[in-house]
Order: C-alpha cells, then structure tokens, then sequence
C-alpha cells in the first residue's frame, strides 16, 4: 500500500517561519515600490543587459526548477513506475507555485504588464496577428496553459479535502470536479508532459536569437535539447530536496531509496547533457574558446564540474542511500542547472565589452521574497490540504 | 521753428529748400528700410509717402520712465533721429524733444490726436502707476492711466516702448509702492506691441514703427505681444560667445585669464539662455559689441519680467532646450554599474544558502532512516 | 532494482536521437529573406561627416524627442553617450592614434530583422518601404527585441512607468509629406548621409568604391552583413573599429527560427507527442492497473 496524503494539519500559517513571510511581505513592499517608481531606478537593468536577474532567476531557472512536476509525471506516467506516486503530488505542488511565482516575476518584469491579458487573447485587437515566429511567444502561452494544468493536476488534493466540507454546496461540487478530473487524468497529464517539453526547450532556443551576441561555449543548436534534458534532471534533483526537506521539518516519510533511485536517474540524465555538450562543442570546433582564461572558458568550467560533480556522487549505489549525501548532490546539481541558465541568459550574452550588470539590492530582495512567498504558501497548502505522504501503519511489502 | 515743421510735413520743394536731393533722400529711407529689416521696396514707398506729405503721426507719451529709450533713438543713424523726425515720421508730441511746453503742449497733444484719430501712432515710454488711483504720475493734473486711456482709444497702433512701458521695469521692481506696470496691463484687450529691453534697441522700435507708417501693419508678435523678428529668439542661441559654450570654456571670474580669452560667460550668471533679444545681432547705435556680453558682463535678462528683477546677476539659470556639446562620445560608452553593496550582499545571500543547505545534508544524513511505507 | 538500467538507456537514447534529429543544423528550412522591392534606406559616408551633429539636432527635433541632460558633468546639454530612450540617432566618434572616424548610428532596417522576429506580440513589423515600424499600442515591453538586435538599437525607457521602445522609424511620421526624407538626411550640410531607393543607394555605393578605392575599406557595410541592412556604410576606417563588429551573412533569426520551424511546423510534432503519451499512458493504465483514481492507494 502507498501511502495516502495527508495534511499537516493545524491553522494555514501555523508552520509557516516568522522570518520566511517577513521576508516576503518586504519582496511585496518592494514590487509595489517597482511600480511606484519604474523599473529604471528598482533594478540595474539597462539598455546593454535588457534582461536581469529576474528573467535568468525568476523566469527560467524559477520554472526549470518547478520541473518536478514533469519529470515525475515522466517516471510514473510514462515510464509507468507507479511505486514513485507518493511523490508525485509534493512535486506537483512544488511546480505549480514555482510556475505560478514566475508568472508573477514575468508580471512585474515586462515594462507594461497590463498588456499581458492580449497574449492568450490572440494579441487583441488583431486577434491571431501575433508573431507566430516568436520563440517568446511559444514560451508564453505555453507557460500560461501549464500554469492552469498543473494546478488542475493538483486540483485532487483540493478536492478531495473539501469533499468532506461541512459546507454542502463545496462538497457537491467538489465530489463532482474530483470525478471529472480523475475522469481526464490521462489527458491532462499528458498535457503536463506536452507542455514543459515545448516551452523549456523553447527557453533554450530563447537566446539563440543574440545570434552573434551570444557566446561560443552556450551559442548551440542543440540548446533547446540542452536545456529540456538540464530541466527535467533539475525537477529531479528538487524532489529529492524538497522530500528530505519535508521529512526534516513536519516529521513524514522521506523515501529514501526512492529518492535514491530517482537521483541514479538525474545522474544519467547527467551523462548524456554533459556527452552531448562536450562533444557537440569538440565537433564544431570550439575547443579554442574552452581554453581562453577568460571569465567565458572559467564558467563554462565551472558549470561542468558542477554537473559532472553530482552526476559522480549519484553514481555511487550505497553512498546514494544516506539521505544527506543524496541531498547534497541533488543540491549540487540545482546549483549546476542554475548556473547553466545564469550563464546562458547573462554571462554568454555580449552586448558589447563597455556594458556592464548587477541587479540592485532591492532587485535580488524581490526574487528573494518571490522564493519567500512561494515557501510559505507550499508550507500553507501541505498544512492545510492532503498533499504530502502520510505516515502509515502497515509496512509494505516491495 | 520746429513746431511748424513737425506738424505740416516737408514737399519736396521744402526738402529741395533744406539741400537734401531726391537720390540722396531715397538712398536715406532705404537704408533705413533695410537696417529695420523691412522689404525691398519699403525705402521707396516711405520716401513716396514722406514726400506727398503723408508722414504719419506720432503720439509720444512719456510716464514713469528715465528716457533712456529715447536717449537710445537718438543715437541711431539709419536713419538718424534728424532723417526720422523731419522725413519719415510727424513727430506730433515728444516731451523731451518738442519745443512747447505746459498747456501748449497739451493742446497741441489733443488737436494732433484729433486731427489724426484712428490713425497716429501712440508711443509709451515709462511704466504707469496704478496704486492709489494712479496718483503718482501725473501731467497737467491728469493721472497718467487717464493719459493713456483717452490716447489709447483714439490710436492707429499702440507701441510700447521699453521694458518699463511693455511690463513695468524699474518701477515695477520689488516692492513696486507706485503699482508700476506695463501698458498692455492698461489697455487690457487692445493690440499693445511691446519692444521690452532697458533700454530697447533702438531698431526694434523703428522696424515697428516704420513698418506701420509705410504698409499699415504690424510684424508677427508673439505671446507677449514682441515683434517675433527680434524676440523670437533668446540671445543663448545667436551669442557670438555660443561656441565657448558649446565646449564648454567658460569665464570663472571676471578679470581671471578665461574671462581675459573671451570665453562664455554663463557661469557668471549670463541670463542669455531666458531671454528673448537680439542684441547679439543688432548692435545698439552701431557700435558692434556695445552690449553687454560684448563688453564682458553677462547679460541680466532686461527684456524679461521673470528675469530682470526676480533674479540674481549671479544666478546660473538653466537651459530650456539644451543643444549638443562640441564633445562626442566614444564608439563604447560605459552603461551599466556593479554595485559593491550589491555584489556583497549577492555573496552573502549565496554563501548562506549554500552552507545552509550543507548543514541542513549533514543533520538529514544523521537521521535513522524511515521505514518505507 | 526499481529501474531497468538498459530500458532507461534505450528509451533515453532514442528520445535523444529524435531529438538530435530534428534540432540539428537544418540547411535553409527556412528561405532567406531578400530585399524588398520598394525598399528605402540610407547611404552613410565616412570622409563625407563632418560631425556637426545637424542630423542628431532634426532628428531630436522631428521625433519630439527630449534632450538627454542626463550625463554627469553635462547637464546644461543634450549629450548622449549612446542611443538611448531619448536619442533615435547619434554622431560618435573614433579616435586612435591619428586615425579619425565619425560615425552616425541608427537603427540599420535589417532586411532580415532580429527585432521582428523576437517581437511575440507582433509590435514590430517590417512595412512599407522595408522600414521596420514599432507600434505602441500592443507592445508589453519585455525586451526580447533588445535581446536580439545585434545592433543593440531598440531602446527602452527606462525611466518611465510606461515605457515604450524607441528607436529610428526613418521619420515615418513624416510619411505624409511629398517626399518623405528622415529629417537626418534632409539637413545633413555634406550630404553625408543621404536618403533613397536601397538600388539607388547600393549602386551610388558601389560607384564610389570603384571611384575611390583609395579612400575607403573595400566594403560595403549592410551589403551582406548579418543578411543585408537597407542601411548602408561606406568607411575609410575597419568597420570594427566603428562598432559593427558582425560580418557573417547570416541573418540573426535564421537558426533560431529553423529550428523554432523545424520542430513546429503546422503543429505537428506537438500534437503527435501528444496523442502518443496518451496512448502510452492508456497501455500503462490497462497493463499495471494504475490507480483510477489520482489519490487512490
């Protein structure tokens, strides 16, 4: 038997630490600020480097992060490893805050945010007169349509606490949305797959449009497989954190060897983004520029070190049982997917050797509070709703 | 006798009789023509007009003023004061010039304006008090508001002459006792030209009021009702001293070396981008560089209310529609800044993310494992 | 063993394979895109430029643009270090050693735009006369166009709180006028830089070069470069010392969008994908009796 979800229980704020909402409420302060003022005088962004920390951060490492939601439904959907489905539904959640938090940073990014609506309206007034060539345009209604997936893909664990609601026009409600959810289940899922395979790949071909602007090491064809193959090991890695994490700090299983498993996954995933970029570089000649001495050839070995690095740790079949040694490597790669898109988004882009860019404190306190808020809702919704697994009586037999 | 002379107007037997000949007489009002601005063609319909005898009238009314503005005219020579009040123009009643004075000349005043009516050309020179009923400028025990009044209705063109006369002036500065003002202020919804300065170049006044005399109109004005041929710009943007500017070799004091070169006066409190004057292209009395700046003293902004006697000399004023420099930026401008604070602060944050989560492995490593369930 | 190490590795391999296949370097999926025929430009000339900034002072004054007082030390003018949210068009300078240079900066109406490609929403768009136009009415002002020109042109205002992008439209608003010059090349006393046909233009260029081949680097700048730009520079300098530091003839958007192409084109990749892990997951359904229902132990 798997174990059931259930809710931490307890008032909604009642886990939730001082400090992390403390921190969220300033990153809200400082987005009203960023409205008040603009987004000249909030953030180090100028015409040399348009795009920030809150794209390279926020945006695209936000979402790569909330691959979890995707590579389990990978696992288990596809590849029909139902043993892993516990884990699915933290990882679930996980994603639909994370894409729903970057939804709010591409809000207050954008220069006119109250145009965004025209997106997914067909670029009103000239509704279907957008530019069907922008990669941007693949990413945003992409994006947008798997922000409402998932949380439809979540929409169970709603339901499935406000089916025994005293309130009875909830309850009805819910018991009939729960059934034609599960009803669609395998539609939607696929949807759940579908789509982050388009528009994180998308997020990769994204800066191909620098064209020459965009340096060497990072500036492939193969940057949308780059990218997509890096995510999904990524939405790994974050389900191992974020499980130990649970289990660390509200007292539930932690799966240890299911986690273990998941992270020898990530670490052939690893393998093959690393074989693919090393050799694809080494055939087109770029050998030259891995050996520059410059910040370009120091980052780019950087980043592979903290790929190869982790993919070494998970390789490793009894190491990989402790769970601090696997979230330490499923830490290390986070932070190898992180400075993937960092350099591919800021440091290989080259508007000219007299540009220059670092956020602004108030700019790094908004994505700080971004993630801030973005814990305490997950802390709210596990309180609340049935999400994490539960503790169970019965041992299961494998 | 002058009186007879200014009043009848000269044919041109009479002008035959004074020794000035026909070429000689129209070479004079063309170059007058000319030095006003006024087009080919002018000089000879001004000579033709002057000689039918059809010399306008001129109403000249003098207020609160220290006759500076005429002084000014009197120095001119194209045309000379002698050419312009014996040729060109009937000179009806000037106080400082006319002959008569005390009830003669008031009646001569009003049989003038009668004579004329709707035609002459009435000249303010001086502002006009309003304070107490406008007691403190009075002539033959009239107020000087009265004066103006009577004058203004029966006028042809209205010609304010002056920085006094177009907004106030001297006597309108701060705490203006009299209730000094222009004018225009007076005579609210009538066509009042103003030719402001202190004094007023004396060709701003002429073109006007020659343009009048020989086609019946007025030049294009601007908001404050100045000629827009001399007012239109500011003397900023036709300084002789503009290219210092532009590359920035400024005068620090006076006497000190930049000063000494001739460089921009603009640090010393030149007033030359506010105001609306053009006497860095038409010299006063024809003595090139007998202005201001032209000497080495910025100018104080005299046409200008707001900046006249609401301003220091010292006063650096800012730039209303600044220009590029003489300097060029290179290929690679520098844009964008590093902040120390903020790398700082990105260090921290990182490093103890980072060392959070390391402690964080180590405590989970210690935990006995779960049971799997 | 949860996993079948060798499954694992086959399906991961083809999917890579797959993958691989339709993201490698596709020879021109994508058509080149070619000159228009009614195309205008601008012919800028090097020994021409005198520097005296009459067309940054027309352009300010056509464009209802403000002064730029904003560099330290230079308040009192309107001195750009560089295009800028309030500045379409700028006169830089080149200096080293003895080599002297002025060169006008602008936006290059890219016959292939980077802009264009970039702009989701379709705010920019290349129209009559090729001119590459931005329209404020739908633009949301996230800045992929400055991620893409490789010119670094469009330019963002910063300083607002509702910022549009600002670049050189060649004086479109002057359309209206018999004939419709860029104030620049109206005022430009040399005729520096002169307005026209882009055929009038590259053969006044070519004329020149075969003319003088002395006084200038043998190459026509926006010819080819980076897939032709309907503006065109003639220099007695190497171009990279004036800041054009791209000569490859590709045109910025051409991998990009081949790919962007290749993968969905006419959708149908994506919906395959679709229909296929919905079967996938039917057989998974029937084969291991998933859960129905998704909370279900």
């Amino acid at each position: 038997m798997s174990s059931h979800a259930e809710p931490l229980g307890g008032p909604a704020l009642g886990k939730v630490s001082k400090w992390i909402l403390w921190i969220g409420i300033l990153g809200v302060v400082l987005i009203l600020w960023r409205f008040a003022v603009g987004l000249g005088r909030s953030t180090g962004l100028t015409d040399g480097y348009p795009w920030g920390l809150w794209i390279a951060f926020d945006v695209v490492t936000g979402t790569a992060l909330g691959c979890g939601g995707f590579a389990m439904a990978l696992l288990v959907y596809i590849f029909n490893k139902g043993k892993y489905h516990p884990l699915v539904r933290p990882a679930i959640l996980t994603s639909a805050l994370g894409y729903s938090m970057a939804g709010l940073a591409i809000a207050i990014d954008v220069g006119r945010p109250w145009f965004i609506w025209r997106i997914p309206l067909g670029g009103f007034p000239d509704m279907g007169k957008y530019n069907w060539n922008s990669a941007l345009l693949e990413v945003a209604l992409c994006v947008m349509a798997y922000v409402i997936v998932l949380w439809i893909e979540l929409s169970p664990a709603f339901f499935e606490k406000w089916k025994d609601s005293p309130k009875e026009g909830l309850a009805n409600f819910s018991k009939k949305a729960y059934g034609i959810v599960n009803k669609l289940l395998i539609w939607i899922i696929a949807l759940g797959v579908l789509l982050p395979t388009m528009h994180q790949s998308s997020l990769g071909s994204l800066m191909l449009l620098s064209g020459p602007r965009l340096h060497g090491l990072w500036n492939t064809p193969f940057l949308p497989l780059l990218f997509l193959i890096s995510c999904i090991a990524m939405g790994y890695a974050v389900v191992v954190m974020e499980s130990a994490l649970a289990s660390r700090y509200f007292g539930r299983p932690s799966h240890t060897s299911m986690l273990a498993d998941i992270g020898k996954v990530a670490a052939y995933m690893i393998w093959v983004f690393l074989a693919l970029r090393l050799v694809e570089l080494v055939l087109r000649g770029r050998l030259g520029l891995m050996f520059q001495f410059n910040v370009f050839s120091l980052m780019f070995w950087l980043e592979i070190i903290c790929f190869a690095v982790p993919a070494v740790m998970l390789m490793n079949a009894q190491k990989r049982q402790n769970l601090g040694y696997l979230f330490r490597a499923a830490m290390m790669l986070v932070l190898a997917g992180t400075m993937y898109r960092f350099d591919t988004y800021l440091v290989a882009f080259m508007p000219g050797e007299n540009f220059s860019y670092f956020p602004t404190v108030p700019e790094m306190f908004v994505t700080i509070g971004i993630v801030a808020i973005e814990i305490v809702l997950y802390v709210a919704l596990v309180t609340v709703f049935p999400i994490l697994a539960g503790r169970s009586t019965t041992a299961e037999a494998h | 006798m002058l009186l007879p002379r200014v009043v009848k107007g000269l044919s041109s037997d009479e002008m035959l009789g004074r020794g000035v000949d026909r070429r000689d007489f129209l070479k004079i009002c063309s170059i007058a023509a000319a030095a006003v601005g006024l087009p080919a063609g002018a000089g000879v319909k001004m000579a033709e007009a002057a000689i039918a005898g059809q010399k306008p009238s001129v109403i000249w009314l003098s207020f609160q003023e220290c006759t500076g503005c005429t002084e000014t005219l009197l120095r001119t020579r194209f045309p000379g004061l002698a050419e312009l009040i014996l040729d060109l123009i009937s000179l009806d009643y000037h106080e400082a010039l006319m002959v008569p004075s005390g009830h003669l000349a008031e009646e001569a005043r009003m049989a003038a304006m009668e004579a004329h009516k709707g035609k002459f050309i009435l000249v303010v020179e001086g502002s006009i008090p309003e304070a107490e009923d406008g007691i403190y400028c009075m002539i033959g025990g009239r107020t000087a508001v009265d004066i103006l009044n009577e004058a203004a209705d029966m006028a042809g063109a209205i010609i304010a002459i002056g920085s006094c006369a177009s907004w106030g002036g001297i006597p309108s500065a701060d705490p203006n006792p009299t209730g000094a003002t222009g004018a225009p202020m007076i005579l609210e919804g009538k066509t009042v030209v103003t030719i402001p300065g202190c004094p007023a170049n004396p060709y701003n006044f002429l073109g006007t009021a020659l343009q009048y005399a020989t086609f019946g109109t007025l030049p294009e004005l601007d908001e404050l009702a100045r000629p827009k041929w001399a007012y239109g710009r500011t003397i900023h943007e036709h300084c002789p001293r503009r290219a210092h500017f532009d590359a920035g070799r400024f005068a620090l004091a006076y006497g000190e070396e930049n000063h000494r070169q001739g460089y921009c006066l603009y640090k010393l409190g030149c007033k030359g981008p506010v105001t609306h004057a053009n006497c860095s292209v038409q010299a006063f009395g024809e003595v090139v560089d007998a202005w201001p700046i032209g000497l080495g003293h910025p100018c104080v902004g005299c046409t200008e209310q707001k900046v006249l006697w609401q301003t220091s000399i010292t006063d650096t004023v800012d730039i209303e529609r600044p220009t590029n420099p003489d300097t060029y930026p290179p290929i690679g401008a520098p844009q964008g800044k590093v902040g120390a604070v903020a790398t700082g602060v990105a260090g921290l944050v990182a490093g103890g993310l980072l060392g959070a989560g390391y402690a964080a492995s180590k405590k989970l490593g210690d935990e006995p494992e779960e049971e799997e369930s | 063993m949860a996993f079948d190490r060798r499954s694992l590795l086959k399906g991961m391999a083809t999917a890579s394979a797959a993958a691989v296949a339709s993201a490698s370097p596709v020879k021109a999926a994508r058509e080149r895109k070619v000159v228009p025929e009614d195309a205008r430009g601008m012919l800028y000339d090097t020994t021409l430029c005198i520097g005296c900034k009459a067309c940054v002072r027309a352009c300010k004054e056509a464009n209802d643009m403000p002064a730029d007082t904003s560099t330290p030390g230079m308040e009192n003018y309107d001195a750009p270090t560089d295009l800028n949210e309030y500045t379409k068009n700028i006169i830089k300078l080149y200096k080293e050693g003895d080599r002297r240079s002025y060169v006008k900066r602008q936006c290059m109406q890219c016959v292939d735009p980077a802009c264009v490609g970039a702009c989701m929403i379709g705010s920019f768009r290349k129209e009559k006369y090729g001119v590459i136009t931005w329209d404020k009415e739908r633009c949301i002002g996230c800045r992929y166009c400055q991620m893409a020109c490789p010119f670094n042109v469009p330019k963002f205002e910063w300083s607002s709180l509702n910022p549009y992008i600002v670049k050189c439209e060649y004086c479109r608003q002057r359309a209206g006028d018999k004939q419709w010059e860029p104030a620049c090349c109206e005022v430009c006393p040399r005729e520096a830089v002169i307005a026209g046909t882009y055929d009038e233009l590259l053969a006044e260029a070519k004329r020149r070069l075969a003319e003088h081949p002395d006084r200038y680097e043998p190459k026509i700048y926006g010819e080819k470069d980076l897939g032709g730009t309907q503006v065109l520079y003639l220099s007695h300098v190497p171009f990279e010392k004036l800041g054009f530091k791209f000569d490859s003839e590709e045109p910025v958007p051409e991998m990009q969008q081949t790919i962007q192409h290749g993968v969905y084109q006419g959708f149908i990749a994506p919906a395959a994908l679709y229909a296929g892990l919905g079967v996938v997951m039917w057989r998974n359904r029937k084969k291991s009796g998933l859960p129905e229902e998704e909370g279900e132990a």
